[in-house]
This record gives structure tokens, sequence and C-alpha cells, in this order.
């Protein structure tokens, strides 16, 4: 593995063995001194086009826990508002010594393009509406966590899965773990073309909710490409929000889970966000193990046989 | 003793297709047949095929205004690599060719760098904006036969027809980049599965059927000669085959693109896949192919669009739509569409010409007529590696084609020999 | 491939390990043993069962991941990342680190660094099955199994069978055979 930029590809091994490590680096986090010496010496690069406070502060605690140094990058404070290319920028962030570089951006394959640019790995920090291969490991950690293992899970995946990389990255690594996934949303908001995707599909989350392990929901936004999609927030909650009586018909042992950041009231209703069975918080900090894993995975070097 | 002697080839010209040579005096037609006696200089055309150069009926030259991607000497130079003698140029420079003086302009750069015949096309509308007619009658008495706001649509439906009212008069052809804006504005690619894939904003094939089948109900209405550009759809080329059914003046060019790949490309992320119309899918080529071969599409146009490597080096939704492709046109169009030699000098050279009213180019071979020809050998494979475009945006680079050019002559000249 | 220590042998010196362990401390009320994954993890389980024989009462092994703290990961193949379980807090208490083979001791200066960070043992002691030579660094082992000198490219191969599905020593003469 020499980047991190999709989860389309990856095999049930090494999502595992992703995994695993994660595990070993979640301890470390919980120790009263948080942090390893595994990657002294080497830099990391956060380089956000896409305002994220969360996902970079994730990605640069997980860097120092394994005491990397950390640069960042956004396009307000840089040159690139200045009309730099992203590849001139790319270059010069590579010119000052960076081992790895963490890429968020508006467009679909700008991590592709920099991998292609450069010759140290990337990691895909979430591009456009396509990939975000870290929140589906910190997702699918989380679910193992407390469900041991994703095997003959039932997922529902719930919203605007059209414009989603999360439920992209998501679909391609719950599945390979060896779990069944359900999207749920108006037509709006599914593909164009579910029955190419290792899915099923639904119009109607009550039809589906007594029957999954875990609610996965979606963040909802109300104007996608210049067009509504769904009537109003209102009757988006009515029919697809996480209400009390819907997380009441949930299986005793299902969880919810978000990928943040939550509009409590419409995907989600106040007091469900707060349940122990909604998994929120796990996600964030399994979200720093994670990424620990990918760092130490790409610039710890190749592990043995 | 003539200048130059094309050996051996087979020859088209009025009364069909025979190998034989062709000599060139005073940049023009000598003589056709054998033994036609001395020549300063000799070209053998043996397996080749000669006949009129190519026309090309959409071709971005970016001169005037945007020369960091192309001039028109360096375009001009592409096209006589490619074995095209003449161009129509699109007027969406910068500023647009909505005047006279602007489209004089255009033709009087080409003819000083003597690479190939250039008329540019006319906006349709002043500064492309589809609001008010160009300067119409100034761009006709200019030599300007083809008015088109291309790179965008005539959304208004009103003005699109007070504009083909007025060409129709003139004699024109309306000639549309037939886009619906609503229905692309938020895409970047064909909208279908691998739109879906990788999470792009797609565009479906309405957005350009929509207009074709409004446009032709609105050239009906004014009984203008009406040329749609770049057809990328199957609906697209069945809405053309039943306009010429009615009887409809109306005419369709494909792109060398549109014939050779479809969207499974874009799976690459590469911009040198991102064009205006989008690559559709398999049996969108299908149709175009089989269009283009029984003669419902009249023209294969390469809609050669340089973009700099900053425009192109960029991820894919932050880059200029479109490719070049004077240079490996006739390459691709011989390598997927396998046409004979009169269908192919056809599609690609005399009705582009008798569309744009070129008289002196797209014509059969024959004595006494110019000499602007092309010697192309259909059979030759080779790879493209590099441009004399100033923009090395092309998806063919690297690809081996079938079908070469080995020799280009402008009123008699070489301005390319292999 | 020559074998060099059998079933057997393992089996004796991992029993002689634990009393020697139980006489260097005086008892075992203040010991944690501690292996280091992969083949370190199962000579602690059985030098902690040997004890709990000894001692008359549970006493159960922790695990200590180095992966992190190696100081060589540019110029060799890392080993995966696996668990750290410390059974008992290790503050003041005698922990014996029990590894397979001790060769350039780089992989005991990780587990040092590794101990450090999770608390502050009073002692440090290191158990090895083979203690094969070729030192880096000044750390040398309490406890040893057995001293096979060996050639800086033949191979040290300790197996265990809840691992390998064997028990034994060999040496494997490396080459490209
Ligand atoms: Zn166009």
């Amino acid at each position: 593995m020499n980047h991190l930029l999709s989860t389309e590809h990856l095999d049930r091994s090494t999502l595992e063995e992703l995994l695993d490590e994660a595990e070993g680096f979640a301890e470390v986090l919980t120790r009263p001194i948080p942090k390893v010496p595994a990657l002294r010496g080497k830099t990391v690069a956060t380089m956000f086009f896409e305002p994220s406070t969360r996902t970079r502060l994730s990605f640069e605690k997980a860097a120092k826990a394994l005491s990397a140094d950390t640069v960042s990058f956004s396009p307000g404070t840089s040159a690139i508002s200045k009309g730099e290319s992203l590849k001139d920028t790319a270059l010069t962030i590579r010119a000052m010594g960076v081992d790895l570089i963490v890429v968020r951006h508006t467009a679909t394959g700008a991590p592709w393009r920099l991998a292609e640019w450069l010759d140290i790995p990337i990691v895909n920090g979430g591009d456009g509406a396509h990939q975000h291969p870290t929140q589906a490991l910190l997702d699918c950690l989380t679910i193992r966590q407390r469900f041991g293992s994703l095997d003959g899970l039932k997922i529902a995946i719930v919203g605007d899965i059209k414009h989603s990389r999360v439920a992209r990255s998501d679909i391609f690594a719950m599945t390979t773990l060896g779990a069944e996934v359900i999207l749920v949303g108006p037509p709006t908001l599914l593909p164009l073309d579910p029955e190419a995707w290792p899915v099923s599909v639904s119009h109607d989350l009550d039809s589906v909710i007594e029957e999954v392990d875990v609610v996965y929901l979606l963040r909802v936004q109300t104007e996608r490409g210049g067009a509504s999609v769904f009537p109003s927030l209102a009757e988006y909650a009515t029919r697809f929000g996480m209400t009390p009586e819907r997380f009441s018909r949930l299986k005793p042992e299902a969880v919810v889970m978000h990928p943040g950041p939550m509009n409590r009231g419409v995907e989600i209703s106040y007091d469900v966000a707060d349940d122990e069975r909604a998994l929120i918080l796990e996600q964030v900090t399994n979200g720093v193990a994670a990424r620990m894993a990918v760092l130490f995975r790409l610039l710890g070097g190749e592990h043995d046989a | 003793m003539h200048d130059l002697l094309l050996k051996g080839g087979s020859v088209l010209t009025h009364e069909g297709i025979s190998v034989t040579d062709v000599a060139i005096a005073n940049g023009r037609v000598a003589a056709i047949g054998s033994d036609l006696g001395e020549a300063g200089e000799t070209i053998e055309c043996g397996g080749a095929w000669v006949g009129p150069g190519f026309v090309d009926m959409h071709t971005h030259l970016r001169e005037p205004g945007q020369e960091w991607k192309e001039n028109i000497a360096s375009g001009t130079a592409a096209a006589a690599a490619g074995g095209y003698t003449a161009l129509l140029a699109m007027p969406n420079t910068d500023p647009p060719i909505d005047s006279a003086h602007l489209a004089r302009y255009v033709s009087d750069q080409a003819f000083r760098a003597r690479n190939a015949y250039v008329v540019s096309a006319g906006c349709l509308t002043m500064e492309r904006a589809g609001e008010r007619m160009a300067h119409l009658d100034e761009l006709w008495d200019a030599g300007v036969r083809i008015f088109t706001d291309d790179g965008d649509t005539v959304q208004n439906a009103s003005v699109l027809r007070a504009a083909m009212e007025y060409v129709a008069q003139l004699g024109g052809v309306v000639s549309q980049h037939a886009v619906d804006r609503d229905l692309s504005a938020a895409g970047f690619m064909h909208e279908g599965s691998i739109s879906s894939r990788l999470g792009m904003q797609g565009i479906p094939r309405e957005a350009d059927d929509l207009t074709i089948s409004r446009d032709i109900e609105l050239a009906r209405l004014t009984a203008v000669r009406y040329h749609v550009q770049h057809l990328s759809t199957a609906r697209g080329v069945a809405l053309v085959k039943a306009a010429k059914e009615d009887g409809l003046p109306v005419t369709a060019e494909v792109t060398p693109h549109h014939l050779m790949f479809d969207h499974g490309e874009v799976l690459s992320m590469d911009a040198n896949y991102r064009m205006t119309p989008p690559l559709r899918e398999p049996s969108d080529t299908a149709a175009l192919i089989e269009g283009l071969r029984r003669g419902i599409i009249d023209v294969v146009a390469t809609d050669h669009a340089p973009h700099a490597a900053v425009e192109k080096d960029v991820p894919f939704e932050q880059s200029m739509s479109g490719v070049t492709g004077l240079e490996w046109a006739a390459s691709v169009v011989n390598g997927v569409v396998g046409l004979d030699q009169h269908d192919f000098f056809d599609r690609i050279s005399i009705a582009p010409a008798r569309i744009a009213g070129f008289t002196d180019h797209g014509q059969p071979l024959a004595e006494g007529a110019a000499g602007n020809i092309v010697v192309f050998d259909p059979d030759k494979r080779w790879t493209p590696s590099s441009t004399r475009s100033r923009s090395n945006n092309s998806p063919y680079l690297g690809r081996e084609l079938t079908g070469k050019v080995r020799a280009t002559l402008l009123d008699g000249v070489l301005t390319y020999a292999e | 491939m020559r074998q060099v220590m059998s079933t057997e042998d393992l089996r004796r010196v991992t029993t002689r390990i634990a009393h020697e362990i139980v006489e260097r401390n005086e008892g075992t009320n203040e010991v944690v043993i501690v292996g280091i994954p992969t083949r370190g993890r199962p000579f602690a389980d059985r030098i902690a069962r040997v004890l709990s024989d000894i001692e008359g009462r549970e006493i159960t092994a922790g695990s200590l991941d180095i992966g992190m703290y190696r100081d060589d990961l540019d110029t060799r193949p890392r080993t995966r990342i696996g668990p750290t379980e410390i059974p008992e807090n290790i503050d003041g208490k005698t922990v014996v680190i029990a590894d397979d083979v001790l060769f350039t001791g780089r992989t005991i200066r990780a587990a040092l660094d590794a101990l450090a960070d999770l608390g502050r043992p009073g002692a440090v002691q290191l158990a090895v099955v083979v203690d094969r030579g070729h030192r880096q660094l000044p750390i040398r082992a309490d406890f040893v199994g057995k001293n096979i000198p060996t050639a800086a490219s033949e191979r040290i191969l300790v197996r265990f069978e809840e691992i390998d599905g064997e028990d034994g020593v060999w040496v494997d003469q490396g080459g490209d055979g």
C-alpha cells in the first residue's frame, strides 16, 4: 500500500490488518501519556481545500500521537488564494521535506493527481462526493468494537447517499468486511444505479428499522446542484429522521452512527443523539486511532509477511 | 516541368477512384494520369489515398485573446500535419467574433501563416451572451457563412428563432452547440454508472437531446439551414435522421473522441477525458459510428480545443473542457469507423466544405483545380508522441492509431510531409 | 535447517527460568511478566503458568507491543502492531520482559521505551529462549535458555505450539537456498 485513496479496491485482509493495528493505537490513546515515538522525525502535511476542522484536527492528533511533526496548508492562508495551481502548491510542500500529505478537496480525484505528481504517500481526506477512506475505517472500527465483527451485520445507511463520500467509502469497506448494506433515502438522494453497487435499496426507513444492527445517518443538506432534492427539512425529518419512536423500534443491541457534524432535530433527534447506543463520540475517538494506523502503515515501512 | 508529382496513389476524382499520378504546377492540379513527365519533386503515394485536403468545420484556434493555448499559426500547423487544408474557426475567442473586422483578422492571420485556409464562423449573438443578434449582415459581408455561439448554446428560444430567421434570409447556416444550460449546469461528465461511482455530478443525455429537438422545430419554423455540432447521443442521431426524412436542411457533425471513447475513460479522472458534450455510453458511441457510416451524420469535425497544462493538469472537475484533435482526427476516424475511400473523404472533406461554403477545398481532384490535396495512408500504424499545437491536452498521445497523413498540399505547396 | 532444541529442551528451559525468576526476586509478589509479540508472548504465558504452579496462585502474563517504538523502521521490515495488555499497574514492580531471541538488542531497547510510557517499574529484567550474540547495544539478558553462537547471516527460529504448531528451536543457514 503506497497511498490510501479509496476503499473501493481494499481487500479484506488489508482492511482487517488496518483495523487490528488501529486497536493497538486505540490503546495508546487511553494511556496517561498518549504518545509513541513511532514516526519520530517524519513530517505529515495536511492540505485542506475545504473547511473541515474536525477531520484536520483528527489527522493532526494522530500524527502527533505518533511523534510526527505536522504542517498544515489551507487555501485561505497560503498562495492558493493568489492563484497558484494545486500542482505547484503540492510540489512546494513536497520540497519542504514533507513525508506524507493528507489532502481534502472539493474536486473528485484531486488526491489521485497528487499521488501522480509526488513521490510520497498521499492520504485522501475526502474528495468531492467520491471517497473518504479514513472515515470508513473509523466507522468499521467502531462497529467491530461493538459487535466483534461486521460479518452478517445489517447496516442501513440513511440519507443523501448520492452526494456522500462517506457513503461511497463505507459501502465498499463494510461489505468487504462481510456486512449487508441497505441504502435508505428518497430517490433524489440515492445513486442512479443502485444495481451496480453491492447493496439493496429502500425508500422506507420504517420497513427496515426493526431488522438492522446499525443505522448510519448521513448529514442532510437541503440544496444540491442548484435544485432542491426534497420538499423540506421537516418532511425529511418525518420520513428519514431517527426519531425517538423509530429508535424505540430498533433491536435492543442495535446502534446509531453519524459522521458529524449532526443536525439535531433533522436526521437525528435531540435525545437519540445523546443515547448510549449512539456511537458518535466513539467514532470521533476511533478516528484518531484509525488515522494513526493509516499513517503508520504508510510511513512505518512495509511490514514482514 | 511540373513542380510536384504525386505518384501511384489511389486518387479520388469526379470520375471515381483509380490508381494514378497527379502533377502539380503553379499551385494547381496540372494533370491527372500516367506518364505525366518530369517534376521537381516526387512523392511516392503507393498504398495511400490521394484526395482533397481535409476540411474541419469546428476548430478552436484561440486567437485573438487566448494565445497561451494556441494561435492561428500553431493551430494551422497542427492542421496541416493532420491533413487539413481548410478550417472553420470557432468564434468563441476573446473578444468573440461578433463583428466583421474580427472575422477578417482571423482570415488575414491564417493567410500570413500559410498552413491552411481559415474562415471564421461568426457569433449568433453579441458577445455570445444569447441576448442580442450579432452584426450578422456585416459578418456575412466579411465572408462569414456559419453562425454559432459555440461553447455556449442560445438558450432563449425566442432569440434563437429571430436569429434563425435572419440567417435564413442571408442564406447562412445556424450551427448550435446544443446543450441545455439547466440540465448540464452542475455536471462534469456523462450522467450514468461512472458518474455515480465517482460521486461526480452528471450531465444527462437529455441536456443535448432536448435542445437538438427544440432547435429542429425552430429550423422547421424558420426554414434555416441548421447544423448540430458534436453529437454525443444515440437519440441525437435519431432526431437528425428524422429531420432529414422530413426534408429539413439539417446537418450534423461528430467528433473523433465521441467515436473512439466512452465514459469508462473518466474512471481515470484524467482531465484529458473532460469535454462538452461529455463522453457517453458504448451504446451512444455505436450509434454515432453507425450514423456516420450511413451518412445521417454528415461530417467529422475535430472540436480541436487546446488548453494549456495549467488548465488541464488539475483535478478533473477544475479542468477546462475540451481536447485537441487536428493531428489525429483522420487516423481516429479511419481506425474506428473503417470507411472506404469515397465515404472517408466525403465525411472529412467534401461534406464539411459544402456546408461551410468553401469552394476551393473539399472537391474531388480535377485538372485546373486548386492544389489543396492530402496523401493519406489508411493502413499505417503509428503512435502520436508530440504535437504541433501549443497545447498537449490530448487523450490520443501514446495511443496507437491506424492511418497516417503522408503529405498535405495547400495551393500546391507542401505544408506537411512525413 | 538444523534443530538445536527439542520440545523437551524448551519445556525444561522454561521451567528453569521460572525458578530463577522466583529465586532472584525472592518470590513473585512484585513481579510482572510481559511478553513481546509475536513469540515472546507464548514464552511469557508458559513462564507464568510455571510460576502459578510454584506460587500456588494465578499469575497471568501481559503483552507489550514494541512496533511503535522501533528506531529502525527505515532499514528493516516492520512487524505488525499487536496488542499491549499489562495485567496490573507496573509502578515500582519488577517487570520481566520475555522474548524468544536476543540478537542486536534493538527490540529490547524499544521494549524499555514502551515500558517507560506505561509506568515507572522498580526494575526491569529480561528472559530469552536463545541468546545468539551480535549485540549492537549495551543490553544483556538476566535469564537465558541457551546461548547459541551464530554467524550474522544465520537465522534462529524459535517455534511455539500455540503459533507454529510445534515446539523447538532451529538454526537456518540463511543464504539463498
Ligand atoms: Zn461546442
